[in-house]
């Protein structure tokens, strides 16, 4: 009895000692919104645990992927925490180069989290990332535009109706586009838009076998719609819209519909920077009339650590710090609720205070509609709505990307950016090595 | 009669090089103003940013949120390290090839601009590993190594040329005097030397300065340097042109005025032996 | 005798300086050949091993390698054209005494300072987009529509972001040689009833020769290896508009992670590297010994 005594209050004098000398960790996160916040509430975490010293890396998101990418895969060691999203995570979680997070504390609860979310973060029943902030993708429509076209936005619509409005609120003349869609190339651009497009006319990227679908008749409805809205009601020089670009016109009024990440809802009701902040309406991304699958993506940046470091103790409590519901409720005492990061807890939509917030429950119904494991119509070998969460993945869908956007520049025929798209496809998987 | 003809036409002068001044250097002046504009009105039309008001928030923004000077201090130590480096080891080779060229001289430095050609993407991976392995990811030592690497083909030629313009005749003349060859580098060819070298100096902190691919990819939260700082402030997702804007003036900011302040030594010798 | 105590001295100090250089510039290329000829995915370690000519065989027979090779030698000479003919108008004007000569001349040379990417963010988004750049609202102040630069004519548009760029260098070397001509010699033309464009022709354009080799030179060496300001902008396209041959190796060693592919482009890059610089110096090199 005694001896215990003893040898636990020498442990907690050694533990003591050791808490003395602070744990500096690295952490490499995204320059969006909602990091650059957590960054300035790092007093409350010093507060709670004086023991453990945070340092920022933080970049722009390309840069930032490409960077952590590189670490992780040479086993640099530079990272103790990565924000990485939901494409990363089955990968590197199925190469055994993240460290599991099934051992946070109680108080994390990870039934509280989204199902759709966890389950894109899990790999064979170990959670690999815990989420920090989560989005879908939804119509955001100017609702005086949408009464004075004398329509009425449904909470469900299909793309004949976003095509019919989109005409209607067409007016060049005063510089309003009826529709904005992205159209910059990149995986994560363009790509990604596409992909979760072709996901409501029933398309997909493999068959069980994992041959490219881009000769399929889905696909070809797939873009020769999105060419005829872009070319007939989108604004000039579309072909190099991405989310920000479009995020500023819709800002100042030149769109009147734009279907786009959740997280976009908070910019655009935002008075101090939109001038339509008191006129916006949200629905559900649209599909095509017969077809249940919608256009709507998941996405989830969140927070892993790196098999092999030696800190993951520590990273692991800022994980839980960063991630828990103590996090959203600091968020909202010094922010407001419209600021908390959005998407990630079950708990976050079922509080009264956020459901005041105008794009709450279209932002949950979207995200519960979303279904990474099964996100087609037909059947498919991968996992990812607006991805395929394969290795090869990034360089096929910049290619891919390359060819939708020059084909909406009016540079190639839709025929021949398929044609490409196939191709490109093909080369790459057979390099691969898939469907051996 | 003549001198009023002389006098008009430098007005006229005057103007059309303003003008053309004035406009080569706009989108740098565009910078600095939307760097004083709130988020919502830097993307506004021109006239709008004009005369919406002027603001510090940028500048107070991007103070709180990063570590400007640490930032700065990395991109000096990097800028100016790896330009020190790079000329001890290339003034004794420009020296030796200026002076008693071989056959191969020529082609030899040929080849050594070209390798300056090769895509840095293509070698990322093996130096990445080599920095692991040595332990100098995120440290200002391995960056400082590699920058210089990158500049070194262009400050060996620039060396090169210049050296080549010093007279062999002096030297001549001041070894029949019977001068040592201490005596020949310290009197004769030091200061024949120090304005190439100068300006070959100038010119490599600049490009070191702008260097955007190592100095992001090699560097985590310590080593790295102003254009990590600006990478931080690029395309998140929302509104962003003016705290760019910001970032973007307080990084070029040292370099433009010390590039302004040192023009005179810069251009002397950035002729590349182009001037006899 | 002192040829001999120059050569031996030279020697000496060859022996170590050009050595240590040599070391140095062959280290990176030395792995980038080695890594050329492995069989290396970064996000797939466990396969490795010799690949023989499959790396190359890849990168030559993707589609993209020919629009690349194509777009890579367009966007030098374009910048290029516009840099030389450029950089002596404005040098000729810079020359001529006007008032506030010195503030001109620090104008035009800070675009040299400006970090490329940097610049192509602001190019891309304050200037050239069609909606809420400048050059659209000057545009439709004038009732017409925004063009889309980037979308339309994406090369051009990166040419005159790297011209702008550049141009001050080269402003400055021509300035400088121009400044050393002998101005009697000038003077003695126009006596002779040489008019404007045949003093230029004849008497200043050959004096610059041998700065606008070196202009063509250093600024070949920078242009072929261009790649932030497509990053920025067109990352390659529409399509295949704008890729050059570094952002393709950008592309397959970074974005599809395939170390061996993207050091088989940095090997062919090289090679057609020394194929210009061969180029060149048959063309323009004896400019360099007079």
């Amino acid at each position: 009895m005694k001896l215990k005594a003893m040898l636990l209050a020498a442990s907690s004098v050694f533990a003591l000692a050791l808490n003395a000398q602070a744990e500096t960790i690295t952490v490499a996160t995204v320059n969006n919104g909602d990091m650059i916040r957590m960054q300035g509430l790092m007093d409350d975490f010093k507060a709670k645990h004086p023991d453990i010293d945070v340092e920022w890396v933080t970049l722009e998101e390309n840069e930032l992927r490409q960077r952590v990418t590189t670490d992780i895969a040479t086993k640099g060691g530079q990272f103790d925490v990565l924000t990485i999203g939901t494409y990363e995570v089955p990968i590197w979680g199925s190469k055994g180069w993240l460290v599991s997070l099934n051992d946070l504390p109680a108080e994390y609860d990870a039934d509280d989290l989204l199902p759709a979310i966890r389950e894109g973060l899990t790999v064979d029943g170990n959670l690999y990332a815990s989420p920090f902030y989560g989005e879908s993708s939804m119509i955001m429509y100017r609702t005086d535009l949408m009464e004075k076209a004398g329509l009425t936005m449904p909470d469900a619509p299909d793309w004949s109706f976003i095509k019919e409005a989109a005409a209607k609120m067409t007016d060049k003349d005063n510089e309003v586009y009826g529709i904005c869609l992205r159209g910059k190339a990149g995986w994560g651009e363009n790509a990604a838009f596409l992909t979760a497009m072709s996901n409501s006319f029933g398309a997909r990227w493999f068959d069980m076998d994992w041959r490219p679908q881009f000769d399929q008749q889905p696909w070809k409805d797939t873009l020769n719609y999105y060419l005829d809205l872009m070319n007939n009601y989108g604004p000039p020089g579309a072909s190099n819209n991405g989310f920000n670009e479009n995020l500023a016109l819709f800002q100042q009024g030149k769109c009147g519909m734009w279907i786009d990440a959740t997280v976009a809802a908070s910019f655009v009701t935002n008075p101090k920077d939109s001038k339509v902040a008191d006129k916006v309406g949200f629905a559900l991304a649209p599909n095509r009339e017969g077809i249940e699958k919608r256009a709507n993506w998941l996405w989830a940046w969140s927070l892993a650590i790196p098999a092999g470091t030696k800190k993951a103790d520590a990273a692991k409590t800022f994980i839980d710090w960063a991630t828990n519901k103590d996090y959203l409720a600091l968020v909202a005492s010094k922010e407001g609720w419209a600021n908390v990061p959005p998407g990630t807890r079950k708990s976050l939509y079922a509080n009264p205070e956020y459901a005041k917030v105008p794009f709450a429950k279209m932002t949950l119904e979207s995200m519960n509609l979303a279904d990474p494991k099964h996100p087609t119509v037909d059947p498919v070998p991968y996992v990812g709505v607006q991805f395929v969460a394969i290795p090869e993945f990034q360089g096929i869908a910049t290619a891919i990307g390359q060819q939708f956007s020059a084909a909406l520049a009016g540079s190639t025929s839709a025929d021949d950016a398929l044609a490409a798209a196939q191709q490109i496809a093909t080369r790459e998987m057979k390099r691969a090595g898939y469907g051996k | 009669m003549a001198r009023s003809i002389s006098t008009s036409r430098a007005t006229v002068t005057g103007v059309v090089a303003w003008t053309v001044g004035f406009l080569v250097f706009f989108p740098i002046l565009w910078i600095v103003i939307l760097s004083f504009k709130a988020e919502g009105d830097a993307i506004g039309t021109p006239w709008h940013i004009l005369t919406s008001p002027w603001i510090t928030e940028a500048y107070v923004t991007v103070q709180e949120r990063s570590d400007y000077f640490k930032h700065f201090m990395n991109s000096v130590v990097i800028s100016v390290g790896s330009t020190l480096l790079g000329l001890l080891i290339a003034i004794p080779a420009a020296w030796a090839m200026a002076f008693a060229p071989g056959k191969r001289t020529k082609d030899v430095l040929m080849w050594m601009l070209s390798t300056k050609m090769m895509p840095a993407a293509g070698v990322l991976v093996p130096i990445y590993l080599i920095f692991r392995d040595f332990g100098l990811l995120d440290t200002r030592t391995g960056l400082v190594a590699v920058i210089m690497l990158v500049n070194l083909p262009i400050i060996v030629w620039m060396l090169y040329t210049y050296f080549r313009e010093i007279p062999g005749e002096i030297l001549e003349a001041a070894r029949m005097d019977g001068a040592s060859l201490r005596e020949e580098i310290v009197y004769i060819l030091t200061p024949m030397a120090i304005p190439g070298i100068a300006s070959t100096l100038l010119l490599n902190i600049i490009l070191a300065w702008n260097e955007a691919f190592w100095t992001l990819r090699l560097t985590a939260a310590k080593a790295a340097p102003l254009t990590a700082f600006i990478a931080s402030y690029s395309s998140p997702e929302g509104l962003f042109y003016a705290k760019l804007s910001a970032a973007s003036t307080m990084a070029i900011a040292p370099i433009l005025v010390m590039g302004w302040f040192s023009q005179k030594q810069l251009v002397r010798g950035l002729t590349f032996g182009a001037v006899k | 005798m002192a040829t001999l105590h120059t050569r031996s001295m030279a020697r000496l100090m060859i022996s170590p300086a050009v050595l240590s250089l040599l070391v140095w510039m062959i280290i990176p290329l030395a792995m980038t050949l080695w890594f050329s000829f492995q069989q290396y995915n970064l996000l797939y370690p466990e396969r490795t091993g010799f690949a023989g000519w499959d790396n190359f065989n890849y990168f030559v027979t993707d589609f993209r390698f020919w629009p690349a090779i194509a777009n890579t030698l367009i966007l030098v000479l374009g910048v290029l054209a516009i840099t030389t003919i450029g950089g002596i108008l404005l040098a000729l004007l810079l020359d001529q005494p006007f008032f506030g000569q010195g503030v001109v001349r620090l104008l035009v040379l800070a675009p040299f300072f400006v970090m490329p990417t940097v610049s192509a963010l602001v190019w891309k988004n304050m200037f050239m987009n069609p909606v809420n750049g400048l050059f659209g609202h000057i545009a439709k102040a004038f009732g017409f529509q925004g063009y889309d630069f980037l979308g339309q004519a994406p090369l051009f548009s990166i040419i005159i972001m790297v011209a702008w760029q550049w141009l001050p260098f080269a402003t400055l070397i021509l300035l400088t040689a121009l400044q050393s001509l002998d101005s009697e010699q000038i003077e003695a033309a126009e006596m002779d009833g040489a008019s404007a464009f045949e003093r230029f022709r004849y008497i200043v354009l050959p004096h610059l020769t041998r700065a606008l080799t070196v202009v063509v030179l250093i600024q070949t060496i920078f242009l072929l290896s261009v790649y932030a300001e497509i990053l920025v902008t067109t990352n390659g396209g529409p399509g295949t508009a704008s890729l050059n041959l570094p952002f393709l190796v950008y592309l397959n060693s970074i974005i599809d992670n395939d170390v061996g592919v993207g050091a088989a482009g940095g090997v062919i890059a090289i090679i057609l590297a020394n194929i210009v610089a061969i180029f060149l110096m048959r063309a323009i090199g004896k400019n360099l010994d007079a």
